[in-house]
């Protein structure tokens, strides 16, 4: 029988808010069994606001946020500022394959579940610790949430409108310090599965970004150039822009590359006249006079729906996709076809439509389930897992240490 | 000695651009043996793209390539030949893992889609990364980095357009963001087979789509329509007032002050003025309703200050403030300089440069560069020769009639 990837592999999952939350649900994605650890004392915040959706949720459990970052996961409570929490927390991990944190560098070390007091319950044990910028260094107590991850990378500084400021960037930001932390896991989990060794990896999650703009940094370290912003536009080709379409804010991006993209886009909008002048004769041309041909695109592309531009420019061979609203992902006969979306049934907010995994596995697709309710697991952890009795299960809660 | 997390693992990659080489660079850091399949005499079009060492366009002097392709072996194929193509399923005979980023029509017309490599070898994880996956309507529709963008929904809108001008459209994220990220995801995907294969033995076929990658980055404002009935997302005051953009004496700092004990420590850095006072000022919600009072007063005092002085006063204080950085602030600042973030690696013709390292140090299995991204088919007679049992004058033939 086909199972999933992960399945059989537990991850102890200390993280909060995003950037730590959806490393651990990609996991759960691939059939891990994930455990994340909250108390009332220390909520993940993403239960009680959402800094984008800008909500404030009364009921931890009533945040749809919440429920996106932590499909499929469990959920315990533990304060562990009580040294019996801790040590309930050492015994599931000794039970764990995977721990991850996103305090701030530290932290962990104090409460006494750091690598080095984990490793010696669980020597095998991989154990990531995330933080806005590493473990060492100056800065490294510094903190900061993705819009903080995207100026300091140098990302922020290069997004924008040359005449404007610089982007604010959210919460994919975050989401790719996550993706990032996944892959060391995964890194890890694999080289534990040939040689038995687990080992730390401490991430920095502003570094995350700057790894995928790595050319800008060549390009100093070559030519002491300084990128700045330059709104859609690339270094070679024109057109390569948005393009503003019939309705309220309604965008199509077109790129044409080649002569051949050019002969085909004149004529398919019907060969005018501004299509022969000479500064739009070549690439180069092009380029060079792309303010005005922008314009031009621009006064044909305003008369269509930007799905229609798609479907005219992409069956004469041509590259050209809407800016998607979510009601567009939502209408989008092929997203849907591709199942990009599911439904889970949440006991407190309902059913809720959520993004699915971003990979299609030929094996076996992942089952998702909602987020935990706050503490939904207790019974399952405590009780199946650790062995404790009921008893001894209500005299922790009592003693505020499963809370 | 050092180990690696991928020892012994062999990789082959068979793309252009970026998606699909980040993916490959990701594993060959981690010391997987990636051979990298270039079309001969043209190669991988990033060594077509900027920036060139000197601004002066050359195969082997491509930033962009040169980061993209370090610890990989390159040869030069083209499979569009019927030997070329016994060369490709003798090469995939001997992989763990394929890396593909091309039209998936393309691929099924030179007979290296999935369903025919599985047959030549059923344990290996293909991973193909395209615009729009393997099925679907848009399938075949054809896209680059910035279509993707839009694709997905994660374009920026301008959050202040200039008067008198007609409106901006939204804006992609700086250079091939959505390309690596896409690559970042399929990495993620592909371990995962990898993993799945270490207890089965079996392989499988891992479709990775840019666009769906790119929705998961946003997946909570991607969910607003069917969950909330708002077709668009917009950021509203209320964000806004736990921080956001401000201008300062000499650039720009970003402060996200989500918790109320985060506003204080802003204020703190402010001065505490009397201004602040305001009872109608004491809580988020008060001061998104009193966003457009606040907001000038902040920024003249902001106007005084450096970013620097900003970033460092206010991490003192425990405020989540950030400084916009420009590429020579993160290259000279000391906790790049600390964290050891750019190494140097020497290359035969670009020379000795440095280069962005990995956001991660692994305490047993380092991130490590054994050799620098490779020259165009520098590796074919390591390839053909020692592994594949060609002779030299076999080799000099393929170059000729242009299989290599």
């Amino acid at each position: 029988m086909n199972k999933l990837p992960l399945e059989g592999i537990r991850v102890v999952d200390f993280t909060f808010a995003w950037a730590g939350p959806y490393a651990t649900m990609l996991l759960g994605f691939m059939g891990a069994e994930v455990i994340k650890i909250e108390s009332k004392r220390r909520l993940d915040h993403s239960r009680s606001i959402s800094l984008t959706t800008a909500q404030v949720f009364s009921d931890p459990d009533s945040s749809p946020v919440f429920n996106d970052m932590n499909l499929s996961k469990k959920d315990v409570n533990l304060d562990l500022k009580q040294p019996k929490a801790v040590e309930l927390a050492k015994r599931l991990i000794e039970l764990s394959d995977v721990v991850i944190e996103n305090m701030r560098p530290g932290v962990m070390d104090r409460l006494g579940v750091g690598y080095e007091a984990v490793r010696e319950v669980k020597p095998d044990i991989i154990y990531l610790s995330s933080s806005a910028r590493g473990s060492n260094g100056p800065e490294r107590n510094y903190i900061g949430y993705a819009p903080s991850f995207g100026a300091l990378s140098g990302l922020s500084n290069i997004t924008g409108y040359s005449d404007g400021p610089p982007t604010v960037m959210m919460g994919e930001i975050d989401l790719i310090s996550a993706t990032s932390s996944a892959f060391a896991i995964l890194t890890a989990l694999n080289y534990r599965q040939r040689t038995g060794e687990g080992q730390h990896i401490d991430l920095s999650s502003s570094e995350t970004s700057s790894v995928l703009i790595g050319e800008v940094f060549m390009d100093y370290f070559m030519n002491k150039k300084v990128h700045f912003r330059d709104g859609n536009r690339d270094e070679v080709v024109a057109p390569h822009n948005c393009y503003s379409c019939k309705g309220k804010n309604r965008w199509v991006s077109i790129v044409i590359e080649t002569e051949e993209e050019w002969s085909s886009f004149c004529e398919v909008i019907g060969n005018p006249e501004w299509t022969k002048e000479e500064k739009f004769s070549d690439a180069y041309s092009r380029w060079n006079n792309q303010d005005e041909l922008d314009n031009l695109i621009g006064e044909w592309t305003t008369d269509y729906e930007p799905f229609e531009v798609m479907e005219i420019l992409q069956n004469a061979g041509i590259a050209a996709v809407p800016y998607y609203t979510s009601k567009d992902l939502f209408c989008d006969p092929h997203l849907e076809e591709r199942g990009f979306s599911t439904k889970v049934e949440h006991p407190s907010i309902g059913q809720k439509v959520v993004i699915a995994p971003p990979w299609k596995y030929s094996s076996l697709p992942s089952e998702i389930r909602h987020g935990p309710l706050f503490g939904e697991h207790n019974n399952y952890v405590f009780s199946e897992l650790l062995g404790l009795s009921e008893d001894e299960i209500e005299k922790l809660k009592e003693e505020k240490i499963i809370y | 000695m050092v180990e690696h997390a991928f020892h012994g693992l062999k990789v082959l990659e068979y793309c252009n651009l970026v998606s699909g080489p980040y993916c490959g660079k990701l594993l060959a850091d981690m010391g997987a043996e990636v051979i990298k399949i270039e079309v001969p005499g043209l190669g991988d079009k990033a060594r077509r793209k900027g920036p060139f060492l000197g601004n002066i366009p050359h195969t082997e002097k491509s930033g962009l390539f040169l980061y993209l392709n370090t610890n990989k072996m390159s040869i030069t194929l083209n499979p569009k030949t019927q030997t070329g193509k016994k060369i490709f399923e003798s090469l995939v005979k001997e992989t763990d893992i394929l890396i593909e980023n091309n039209p998936p029509q393309m691929m099924k017309d030179l007979g290296l889609d999935y369903e025919s490599l599985k047959e030549i070898n059923s344990s290996m994880i293909m991973t193909s990364i395209t615009p729009f996956g393997q099925t679907g309507p848009h399938k075949d529709y054809k896209a680059h980095n910035i279509n993707m963008y839009f694709g997905s929904g994660l374009a920026y809108q301008p959050q202040t357009q200039n008067k008198g001008k007609k409106p901006e459209g939204p804006v992609k994220a700086g250079r091939f963001l959505g390309d690596y990220a896409c690559g970042l995801t399929a990495a993620v995907a592909t371990l995962g087979a990898l993993f799945a294969r270490g207890k089965t033995g079996l392989g499988q076929h891992v479709d990775i789509s840019e666009q769906e990658a790119l929705i998961a980055l946003q997946r909570v404002t991607a969910v607003i329509y069917p969950n909330q009935g708002i077709s668009e997302f917009s950021l509203s005051n209320l964000s806004r007032a736990m921080g956001g953009l401000m201008q300062c004496k000499d650039g720009y700092v970003i402060t996200t002050n989500a918790e109320e004990h985060q506003w204080e420590a802003f204020v703190k850095l402010l001065g505490e003025p009397e201004w602040i006072k305001d009872p109608k000022l004491k809580n988020t919600f008060s001061r998104a309703m009193n966003y457009h009072k606040i907001e000038p007063l902040v920024s003249e005092w902001m106007m005084n200050h450096t970013k620097e002085e900003l970033y460092h006063r206010g991490q003192e204080l425990s405020c989540p403030i950030a400084m916009v950085n420009s590429t020579d602030e993160i290259v000279n600042s000391e906790q790049m300089k600390a964290r050891d973030f750019f190494v140097e690696i020497d290359h035969s013709e670009a020379g000795r440069l440095k280069y962005p390292q990995a956001p991660y140090r692994f305490s047993k299995t380092p991130w490590m560069i054994n050799r620098p991204a490779p020259k165009l088919g520098e590796y074919n007679e390591e390839v053909y020769c020692k592994r594949l049992g060609y002779s030299e004058e076999d080799l000099v033939r393929f170059a000729e009639v242009g299989i290599i």
